[in-house]
């Protein structure tokens, strides 16, 4: 009977590959993502505009100008010259963040007392603006200790491990391994089953020999196999073009690329059992992808999430994922590392496709 | 047949009553008008907390002496960490490999030795776990503040003048709290907009071909300008009314202020669901076929929102060219102005501007669709 | 200008990328009258409807519509104009009353006229009681009553329908037939697109398409008139009809033949030149007798006759073996099979044997059950009680293995669209287990038989129709199942093709293959050798066509057609049920 899963999976591929439409949908996107998302996904601060408003003049306060001109998070400074212009580069959001150097700080660090430098941040962005925050106040601290050096009882030396210049790319890049491969595969697995029940399809395949177990497995290993593939341009993408380091074992990586095919085919399979045509399928696909990828700790890390959503999460095989890829690029896991996160996902792909196959045996009457 | 004929009320009443009782009638419609608004405003306003609230820390003292002890002591007050202490280094390693601490500080044996000799060669070494970039370095700058804040109190201890420090003081305007849910929630609405605006009309019209309704509706003495608009003004009308659903959930159950006025937030609003309905009828009777229709919707107006909006991610950080890009994505200004609206109030220049920019991309995708709306089926294969 | 012409057809071409749909077409179409509009698939049928309603723009040549041109002139046309295309348009998620009130809007019918006019097309369609109901929930056959009344709502000058009674019960369709013939009456003009010619035969006029050319514009009697002479019928056949229709096929006197029950109907080449008796082995009581012409046997003819008795696929085929210990008396058996739905029963203790080499019709009006049971027949849908056994195989135990011994083929020609013809075959080969030698032998054999080569690379939903279904066919019978279930196969299909596939599966049940087939031509039902007569989910009659048709036929009456017997038997039933009832 292998023959004729084969036969299924083979159908399954054909169909892909012989519609020039279907086709560009499984490609275009991933390629449009690959070269979109590591430059707009960052949470780096890069490229934002400065406003400052010295009212001091002095010879230090010239110079810390200068130290933030340099930074290269601000490539554009904006002077401005009273209160008032202040206030409107940040309400137009012209400036991500404003400085403002009072009119003592000149005279307050030659006598060698704290100098106090004001900052405003845009709580609209409040995100970004705290970061680009951060970045100001390591220059100016950096400064103020050149202008005054002094012997401290101790230092305070910070290592970045696996990622040593924080470079938001390699954490992009592994991420987008799991969160692209998701819309593919759930779409050949729930969107195509519903397709064969509109165009009358599948009662052809109902009246075959084939039991409902083989037909599943048929539509199954297509999903997988398109997130392997896909799983693997990004993957391939993100050594050789985007430079991130693989530290980790290739056959690990594809075994968890399978468990993870596995697991969101049987989500895939339980949204198609569920539905009667394609557009309540590709409903569905949004409504479970949609907050699976909010969830999953790419966008913000799953502790902060409250109790409730932390245990969606939990259940999200989104996550796990995640968590593995990185691991294996960045953090040279082995088996014994990813198994906690590996299980997890066997143990969704359990749970969706028995309830797949149970729902999938009461729609057919059978 | 360019021109798009008169429009007889009666006839465009009569095709919007019956575009709103399949609205009513499709269960699955509702649930996206107006279950997953809420659910996914819920998620977003939860879910996504980039406020570091509290990161895992784990601390190795092997030193255990005074010194190691009062900086310790520092860690555990501060609410931004959640300390750990942990008994060995690879004890420690491990669990930062496996994700469990996001870092480690070590004081070694000799610290309170090296700290009371004042030579400054004792030494607090933090390891952090770069895979995770943005809790990495927000850890970094919790951890420079603290040690300021074990330097500050050992001097005062001592009876000593505190070591100088300049530094910056941050004043937060608009959002004084930094709540991320705050900026998050109006961004969230925009992709919300996006979602009901562009995904459900994605289907109408092409459901309309797929199961020859229009073939029939054609042969009718309708108009074209009554069928563009019997397709518009229902789900303008849904997707204001999920719009007023999710201000509500926003401001009255998640706490989030809303400073502008509602009649600005009333146009800016609809000038963006001109656009996305137009986009997602664009697509609808361009394709004629709602598995593609809704595919290209998909890739053509979601993503964009979320990714390209500056929603979540900084539009001046991305490189010059994916900037570009952004200002062909209508959810950009929208995004901007409920931003303003919900968190400043009614700041007139950026306002106008993304009003201006809406009400151009509003016409363009609207104007488009209005073009290839035929009355003949010309385009179709002879069957 | 002739005055009595509605519609004015003037050298109207029709091209698309690709090909000409429409060759210079001139007709003038008569004012009052019905006029049927038949041909083959692919005749331009539908593009000349299209035309006509201002769809489609004619790539050159003149048309007017009641003094009308389409395109420069739509807006006013489309109020004196009705257009009811093939495929549905009605919006099913609105009740009847809704879907009225939307075309009643739409076509401008307000004020007194409304009411009047809705009442009178709710008791003209029957559908006063079913006002509340959604479309979507109505039967195939008053779905297309409701059409009707929202194409009528406007009262349209000219009406144009196109394909009207596809897929409806022979029931249904008389009625339908009734309402226009009303209409006409009346003074409306009509154009009826139908691939059933026992209705186009009732037109006053007849317009006969092949291949966007007009081959034919008159009566229908005086097209019939022409085969007058050359038609007759064989009766009192011994021994298989089907071998003596093949034989009769064979003979150079006889362009086209059909069963007809018992009986075989033959159309001859020229008149008076029957085929030698003793040739055709029909027995020795056998006889010919002329009979009238149908427009079938006028339309067959001047396309060039039928497809001709040979089925290679049967040459090819082998005699189908019965493993031992299967009864050959009942290789498809149901017994008491019963199905409910929540309160309502769709079939009602249904049994009914089926014997090796037999063609067993399953007839029925537009939801009486009968799609039930054939779905639970071939284990599709679990009954709800009863059994349904293949070959002594519970469908419901062992069903992997009973569904081998199944072909099925569907209303739709289920294959995948997007699939080439060589990944179809490959594909319906392999999930039946052939794999190796001997799929690549059947894939080539049925390539063969088929003609199917130069299209192997065609996707299978640009594949014309008749070729459509000769791979769905071949798909069907590759792992050569000795059961074959076909569910309303020839729908919509044109009487030659429907000849060519007929051929087919005769020439199978030659070789031993058992049939069950669903349908709604009366025609076709005369090809099966038992008839089951499904009717609000009871079998309320069964029997051989004939037998059926002597049933119904009262006193002194000549022998009634098929259709006729079918609507008898129903409303008997009814009858019955109101006695009981009183």
């Amino acid at each position: 009977m292998w023959h004729a899963i084969l036969t299924l999976v083979r159908k399954e591929l054909q169909a892909i590959m012989g519609d020039s439409q279907t086709r560009a949908m499984m490609i275009m996107p991933v390629i449009l993502q690959l070269l979109l998302f590591p430059f707009a996904a960052t949470l780096e601060v890069k490229n934002s505009t400065l406003a400052i408003y010295n009212e001091d003049g002095g010879a230090a306060s010239i110079e810390l100008i200068q130290r933030l001109a340099a930074a290269k998070a601000f490539p554009r400074l904006i002077m401005v010259n009273s209160e008032e212009q202040l206030r409107q580069s940040i309400d137009a959001q012209q400036a991500l963040l404003a400085v403002r150097i009072a009119a003592d700080f000149t005279r307050r660090l030659a006598r060698g007392e704290p100098a106090q430098v004001q900052a405003i941040i845009d709580g609209r962005r409040s995100n970004s603006a705290q970061i680009a925050f951060g970045y100001a106040q390591q220059v100016i601290r950096q400064f103020a200790e050149e202008q005054r050096p002094q012997v401290l009882p101790a230092r305070l030396t910070v290592q970045h491990l696996y990622n040593p210049n924080l470079e938001y790319r390699w954490f992009v890049l592994p991420s987008l391994v799991a969160l692209i491969t998701t819309i593919g595969c759930l779409m050949v697995t729930a969107l195509s089953l519903a397709r064969e029940r509109e165009e009358g399809t599948f009662e052809q395949l109902l009246v075959s020999p084939l039991t409902p177990g083989y037909i599943m497995a048929g539509k199954a290993v297509p999903g997988i196999l398109v997130a392997v593939i896909q799983g693997s341009i990004i993957a391939a993408a993100a050594v050789w073009v985007y430079h991130v380091p693989f530290t980790g074992s290739v056959w690990l990586l594809y075994l968890s690329m399978l468990c993870y095919g596995l697991s969101l085919s049987g989500f895939g399979l339980f949204i198609s059992a569920l539905c009667a045509n394609q557009q309540q399928a590709f409903l569905g696909v949004f409504g479970f992808m949609a907050p699976a990828i909010i969830l999953s700790g790419y966008l913000a890390p799953v502790e902060n999430m409250p109790v409730i959503l932390r245990a969606v999460s939990a259940v999200d095989p989104v996550t796990h994922f995640i968590v593995i890829v990185k691991g294996i690029f960045l953090k040279g896991h082995g088996f014994v590392q990813v198994w906690p996160h590996l299980w997890p996902l066997l143990a969704i792909a359990a749970v969706t496709l028995g309830l797949a196959y149970t729902l999938f045996l009461f729609r057919s009457g059978q | 047949m360019k021109r798009p004929g008169r429009i007889d009320p009666r006839r465009l009443l009569a095709l919007c009553r019956k575009e709103g009782y399949q609205i009513v009638r499709d269960p699955s419609s509702i649930l996206i008008a107006f279950v997953l608004p809420v659910v996914l405003l819920f998620i977003f306003g939860y879910g996504i907390n980039l406020d570091t609230s509290s990161i895992r820390l784990g601390l190795l003292d092997e030193d255990g002496g005074a010194e190691a002890r009062s900086f310790a002591a520092v860690l555990a007050g501060s609410p931004f960490i959640d300390l750990r202490v942990g008994l060995s280094r690879p004890a420690l390693r491990e669990e930062l490999e496996n994700g469990s601490i996001k870092g480690m500080v070590v004081l070694s044996s000799d610290f309170s030795a090296k700290v009371r000799q004042g030579k400054g060669e004792a030494a607090i070494q933090v390891l952090t776990d770069g895979s995770e970039p943005n809790t990495a370095s927000f850890l970094d700058s919790y951890l420079q503040g603290l040690w300021q804040v074990w330097l500050s109190q050992r001097a005062s201890d001592q009876g000593l003048k505190a070591p100088t420090m300049t530094s910056l003081e941050p004043r937060f305007w608009f959002n004084p709290t930094t709540v991320s849910r705050n900026f998050l929630v109006p961004g969230s609405i925009s992709v919300i907009m996006t979602v009901i605006g562009a995904l459900l009309t994605s289907l109408v019209v092409a459901r309309e071909w797929e199961r020859g309704t229009m073939e029939a509706l054609l042969s009718t003495p309708v108009t074209r300008a009554e069928l563009l608009l019997s397709k518009i003004l229902p789900y303008y009308l849904l997707g204001m009314v999920a719009m007023l659903l999710c201000v509500l959930v926003a401001t009255l159950l998640m706490g989030v202020p809303l400073r502008g006025s509602l009649w600005l937030l009333f146009i800016v609003s609809s000038l963006f669901l001109g656009s996305s309905l137009g986009l997602g009828l664009l697509l609808s009777t361009v394709t004629r076929n709602q598995f593609v229709a809704a595919q290209a919707a998909l890739t053509a107006a979601f993503l964009p929102a979320t990714m390209l909006s500056g929603f979540v991610f900084e539009i001046s950080s991305m490189p010059p060219p994916v900037q570009a890009a952004t200002y062909l994505v209508p959810a950009r200004y929208f995004v901007s102005a409920l931003q303003t609206l919900f968190q400043a109030g009614d700041v007139w220049p950026v306002l106008a501007l993304n009003t201006a920019f809406l009400l151009f991309s509003a016409g363009f995708w609207l104007g488009l669709t209005a073009l290839k709306t035929g009355r003949r089926l010309d385009r179709d294969r002879v069957a | 200008m002739n005055d009595a012409a509605a519609i004015i057809i003037r050298a109207v071409q029709y091209r698309f990328d690709g090909g000409t749909a429409l060759h210079a077409l001139d007709v003038d179409i008569r004012r009052s009258v019905i006029t049927g509009l038949v041909g083959p698939d692919g005749a331009g049928k539908t593009t000349l409807m299209r035309i006509m309603a201002g769809l489609l723009k004619a790539s050159a040549g003149q048309i007017l519509v009641d003094g009308l041109d389409p395109v420069t002139e739509a807006a006013e046309l489309r109020l004196r104009l009705g257009y009811m295309p093939q495929k549905f348009g009605l919006y099913e998620d609105l009740t009847v009353q809704e879907n009225l009130d939307l075309y009643a809007d739409l076509h401008g019918v307000l004020g007194p006229a409304r009411a009047s006019s809705f009442a009178h097309l709710l008791a003209f369609t029957d559908l006063a009681r079913f006002t509340g109901r959604p479309a979507g929930k109505l039967s195939g056959g008053m779905k297309q009553k409701l059409g009707l009344a929202c194409t009528l709502l406007g009262s349209p000058r000219v009406l144009l329908l196109d394909e009207p009674s596809v897929g409806v019960d022979p029931i249904s369709r008389r009625e339908l037939w009734k309402m226009v013939g009303t209409l006409a009456d009346a003074g409306m003009t009509i154009v009826w697109s139908t691939a059933y010619l026992d209705e186009a035969e009732r037109c006053s006029e007849v317009l006969l398409m092949n291949a966007g050319r007009l081959e034919y514009a008159g009566t229908p009697a005086s097209l019939s008139e022409r085969m007058q002479g050359r038609c007759l019928q064989l009766r009192n056949i011994v021994g298989s009809r089907r071998e003596v229709l093949q034989k009769a096929l064979r003979a150079p006197e006889v362009s086209d033949g059909v069963l007809q029950g018992e009986s075989i109907r033959l159309v001859l080449r020229r008149a008076d030149e029957p085929p030698q008796l003793d040739g055709l082995q029909a027995g020795p009581e056998a006889y010919l007798v002329e009979v009238r012409p149908r427009l079938e046997d006028a339309f067959v003819d001047l396309l060039g006759g039928g497809p001709g008795g040979e089925s290679v696929l049967a040459e090819h085929m082998p005699e189908t073996r019965v493993d031992r210990g299967v009864d050959a008396a009942a290789m498809i058996s149901a017994d008491a099979l019963t199905r409910r739905f929540g309160d309502f029963v769709a079939t009602d203790r249904i049994s009914f044997r089926v014997r090796r080499g037999e063609i067993f019709g399953l007839l029925g009006p537009n939801g009486a059950g009968k799609s039930t049971t054939f779905k639970m027949m071939c284990g599709l849908l679990a009954p709800s009680s009863g059994t349904a056994q293949v070959m002594g195989l519970d469908l419901k135990t062992s069903a992997s293995h009973a569904r081998r011994q199944i072909g099925y083929m569907a209303q739709k020609f289920a294959l995948y669209g997007n699939l080439s013809v060589a990944q179809n075959l490959s594909f319906f080969s392999g999930i039946y287990g052939l794999r190796g030698d001997i799929q690549a032998k059947q894939i080539a054999d049925m390539v063969r038989v088929f003609e199917l080569q130069p299209f192997l690379a065609t996707q299978a939903g640009a594949l014309p129709l008749g070729f459509k279904q000769r791979l769905a066919l071949s798909c069907a019978i590759m792992h050569q199942p000795p059961l074959l279930f076909l569910d309303e196969p020839t729908s919509g299909v044109d009487p030659i093709t429907r000849r060519e596939f007929w051929t087919h599966i005769n020439g199978l049940v030659e070789k031993g293959v058992t049939v069950m087939v669903t349908t709604h031509f009366m025609d076709e039902a005369e090809y099966c050798d038992r008839i089951g007569l499904i009717y609000r989910g009871r079998m309320i009659a069964a029997g051989t066509p004939d037998r059926l048709k002597q049933q119904a036929t009262r006193a002194g009456e000549e022998e009634i057609t098929m259709a006729e017997a079918f609507i008898r038997l129903v409303e008997q039933d009814d009858g019955q049920r109101e006695e009981l009832r009183a």
